[in-house]
């Protein structure tokens, strides 16, 4: 829920306008860095100045009064990117309608979350912020930086990401809205007509508009908002990232896809990507998946935690997600599976919690690498990141240490309530149903049993 | 030779349209373990070779040569002993947002007399793709009321329930938790306090009743007491015999738990413990075993420390207590290996950390004698491994449970060999 501190921080956030967001400099001296996109480099520096990284080689001078992390005998990456999570906002689920194309998460963010400390204690410097899977077309999501200390919401925001929408097949639109409401879609086959309908609207939309705009027609069309956001899916505008398991509503999707000329769209969960990888790569589809969650419910019992690896070794730009703001905290072991179930290599199975998420999201010429000019987002690690072992030490966003080990004190949260003197305690989130997509949602409309 | 030939074909066509069902069948024999190392808890690795038969280990010794064995090259290899899962629901639940698929939660709320094991299913699909990271052994332990039944230890292979089961078994207890149970709870202080008044008087009611009926059972007037298999379930609990399984997280639940206890004079051990790091001296005093998990769990409180997670199972074995470590799932029993690396990594080392997935985990259960080390006249529950079994990529080459060499071989596999080139 929005509390008061929140909703005027909203209100000075749109008097003031964005305030700037902070960036730092900082050096790091002799780690073994895991660039991703050039192998591996012992004993090397990194400098970021002014949020960039501005120099990579051996032995670059610190510059006058700049801070300084000797990486020495530790691993230095690029910040980890999660291509899926519902951390940061306060609001997950607007359960009304199967279409829902005009809301948007980044109207919720929290930064006050104290999941965003967990994740960049778990070298998460950026996620991908959706809304749920309840409707057949949900809302827009944000992708966001782990800013933790901004008080802003705004300065949350990556500016310049890809804009992205939530999609979802299967169970979840067909249990809230068939089950639960008694409209369409009760099957896949209505989840279908759910976007052949709403693409029919928004592309008679932008017609009317273009009619508008060019002279055929003098009198404005009404202008919508849901439609507004419909017609930017077709133009391309607005990527789909479309909740998903099984192989079938996959390839669904994409025929209609094909049919309203739309050609970029990222899979989420696709459990079943594996039985369409072909189809996929043909596609040019992205995946984003999870290391090894299966059977929860009965769409994912024909799952294998190979997934990552088939639809890799079949030309899919494949991520691993979160989905869960406990498995945000270790991504870099969930990537590390990916060796488990089919053997890839250190450089593959990073790949796939940086630059593969990067070009999810539309930001890849920014982030997911240790590159020259790209942004000083950086995670410093105790022994490899796809060991067991390692132990995140320094997080690192836009220059800024945000998460420092050393300095790392019991309580961090930043929006105390006087009167609680202990926050409640919540119970083992373990062993419960793992839909974290439904958010807000199977409370009200479902009993759970547990 | 044109029937096995049929066969042939036959199993072929099986394997073709199988999509991830069992296909290879578990053996059983005379197993020799050459040229590897085996993985001991006190020693760490010595050379040794391990001989199998009848399922129990025979021999452990440097050497052993035996003409009618099958042998298996374990050159550059570790052997080590199978691990166990403190607490999960393997076996119990098939597809968890299915609830016919579930039986775990029995209705009622003091139902001790529910038997795990009678619902265990053998052919469960998550069962094989779980053991073939290594873990041989599971306890599988109902949900939902105040005494939801009675867990049973498994050997996650099996025909039949009876098979399967690894000689222990413990009634559950759900210790009531008090106070608010998230910021969402929105009962008043005297709300609270009269729910805890009442879940309590209906505990000591029970547990009273549970004494009467037990020291009734142990005279000549057995025969007159009515039949009453909720309370029955209780005798072995009240007169000592068999640890009750409380469930318990919270620091005040476990400091008050604990002088439940003291007061029922009863021997438990502590599952869950989520907060066992704040209390550790009143463990210590009372000499509680705890088995904790998941360790891969966020923190209980927000203003809890990002890894108390990881670090509470380290911080109480170090001051002494025994603990054994529990994934508290279904279908992904297979990370229990990486929950006890997180454990490991965060204060308890390794060596500790594979005790408690192992020894500390049958001492608990007082089958130390037969599992949770690879020695003499044990079960023959072992893996083979080329790295440390905690590592993520470390790959599995073989496996046994209860002497039967195991493929390694799961749904998840099965589609991987199918679908990787469609």
């Amino acid at each position: 829920m929005l509390n008061i501190k929140n909703i005027i921080l909203g209100l000075l956030a749109t008097t003031c306008l964005s305030a700037q967001v902070d960036m730092g400099d900082v050096l790091i001296k002799n780690g073994t860095l895991l660039t991703i996109s050039d192998g591996e480099k012992e004993k090397t520096d990194i400098l970021i100045k002014k949020g960039k990284i501005s120099k990579i080689g051996k032995s670059i001078k610190a510059p006058e009064g700049i801070k300084t992390i000797d990486a020495n005998g530790m691993y230095v990456m690029p910040g980890i990117i999660d291509a899926h999570s519902h951390i940061a906002i306060d609001a997950v689920n607007e359960a009304t309608n199967p279409v829902t194309a005009e809301v948007w998460v980044g109207d919720a963010l929290d930064p006050y979350d104290i999941n965003i400390y967990r994740a960049l204690a778990g070298g998460v410097t950026i996620s991908h912020a959706m809304h749920g899977s309840a409707n057949a077309i949900g809302g827009q999501c944000e992708t966001i930086k782990h800013r933790w200390g901004v008080l802003d919401p705004n300065d949350l925001r990556m500016e310049g990401a890809k804009k992205t929408i939530k999609f979802a097949l299967g169970e979840n639109p067909i249990r809230v809205h068939g089950e639960g409401g008694n409209i369409v879609p009760n099957t896949r086959m209505g989840v279908e007509q759910v976007f052949r309908n709403a693409f029919e609207q928004g592309k008679a939309y932008a017609a009317e508009w273009k009619a508008y705009n060019n002279g055929t027609t003098k009198i404005a069309p009404e202008y919508n908002i849901r439609k507004e956001a419909l017609a930017d899916i077709l133009s391309g505008e607005i990527m789909i990232h479309c909740h998903s398991y099984r192989a079938d509503e996959i390839l669904m999707l994409m025929n209609v896809l094909t049919d309203y000329g739309v050609d970029q769209i990222c899979f989420q969960h696709v459990n079943e990507g594996f039985k369409v990888a072909p189809e996929l790569a043909e596609f040019g589809a992205y995946a984003s998946v999870f290391s090894d969650w299966w059977a929860y419910k009965f769409e994912v019992y024909y799952s294998t935690a190979y997934n990552a690896t088939i639809l890799s070794k079949n030309g899919v730009t494949t991520s691993i997600n979160s989905d869960s703001r406990e498995l945000i905290r270790h991504l870099y072991h969930e990537a590390a599976k990916t060796q488990k179930y089919g053997g890839l290599s250190d450089t593959e199975a990073l790949s796939m919690i940086t630059i593969n998420p990067a070009k999810q999201l539309g930001i890849d010429k920014r982030v997911g690498s240790l590159e020259v000019n790209k942004e000083g987002d950086v995670v410093i690690f105790q022994n490899h990141p796809l060991s067991i072992y390692a132990i995140p030490q320094y997080t690192i966003v836009d220059g800024i240490v945000r998460f420092d080990i050393n300095e790392d004190p019991q309580d961090m949260r930043i929006d105390i309530d006087p009167e609680e003197k202990i926050p409640a305690f919540q119970e083992s989130e373990a062993g419960h149903n793992h839909d974290n997509c439904l958010q807000g949602v199977s409370e009200l409309l479902f009993e759970h049993k547990h | 030779m044109k029937l096995n030939s049929i066969y042939i074909i036959l199993l072929l066509a099986i394997a073709t349209f199988a999509n991830g069902q069992q296909i290879t069948k578990a053996t059983t024999g005379i197993f020799l373990l050459k040229n590897g190392e085996v993985y001991t808890h006190d020693n760490g690795k010595i050379k040794a070779d391990v001989l199998m038969q009848d399922g129990i280990i025979k021999e452990v010794s440097e050497m052993i040569e035996h003409p009618g064995a099958k042998k298996f090259d374990c050159t550059g290899l570790t052997i080590y002993p199978g691990m166990i899962d403190s607490g999960t629901k393997i076996g119990l639940a098939e597809v968890s947002s299915v609830s016919l698929t579930q039986d775990h939660n029995e209705i009622g709320e003091f139902t001790p007399h529910m038997k795990a094991l009678t619902a265990v299913n053998p052919s469960s699909v998550n069962i094989p793709v779980n053991r073939v990271n290594g873990i041989t052994t599971a306890l599988s332990v109902p949900s939902g009321g105040r005494f939801p039944g009675t867990a049973a230890l498994i050997n996650l292979y099996g025909y039949t329930p009876n098979d399967m089961y690894a000689g222990f078994s413990a009634v559950v207890f759900n210790y009531p938790s008090t106070g608010k149970r998230g910021s969402w709870d929105r009962r008043s202080d005297e709300d609270i306090k009269k729910a805890e008044e009442k879940a309590n008087k209906k505990i000591k009611d029970f547990i009273s009743k549970a004494r009467l009926y037990t020291k009734i059972s142990g005279t000549d007037k057995a025969s007159s007491l009515d039949y009453n298999p909720q309370l029955n379930a209780l005798v072995p609990i009240i007169n000592k015999e068999a640890p009750l399984l409380v469930e318990v997280n919270k620091k005040s639940d476990i400091l008050s738990a604990i002088s439940w206890v003291n007061e029922n004079d009863i021997n438990v051990i502590f599952t869950g413990v989520s907060e066992g790091y704040l209390v550790i001296d009143s463990l210590l005093k009372y000499n509680i075993p705890v088995i904790t998990g998941p360790i891969l769990n966020n923190p209980g409180r927000s203003s809890d420390h990002y890894n108390i997670g990881y670090s509470n199972a380290g911080k109480m074995q170090k001051a002494g207590i025994k603990v054994a470590i529990r994934t508290n799932e279904t279908e992904n029993v297979r990370n229990l290996p990486y929950n006890a690396g997180f454990a490991a990594a965060y204060g308890m080392g390794f060596k500790e950390a594979f005790k408690a997935v192992t020894i500390n985990a049958a001492e608990m259960f007082g089958i130390e004698n037969k599992y949770g080390s690879v020695e003499r006249t044990k079960v023959a529950n072992v893996f083979v491994t080329d790295g440390d079994p905690f590592e993520t990529k470390t790959t599995i080459k073989y496996l046994f449970i209860d002497g039967y060499n195991i493929p390694l071989e799961s749904r998840h596999t099965y589609l991987y060999d199918e679908f990787l080139e469609r």
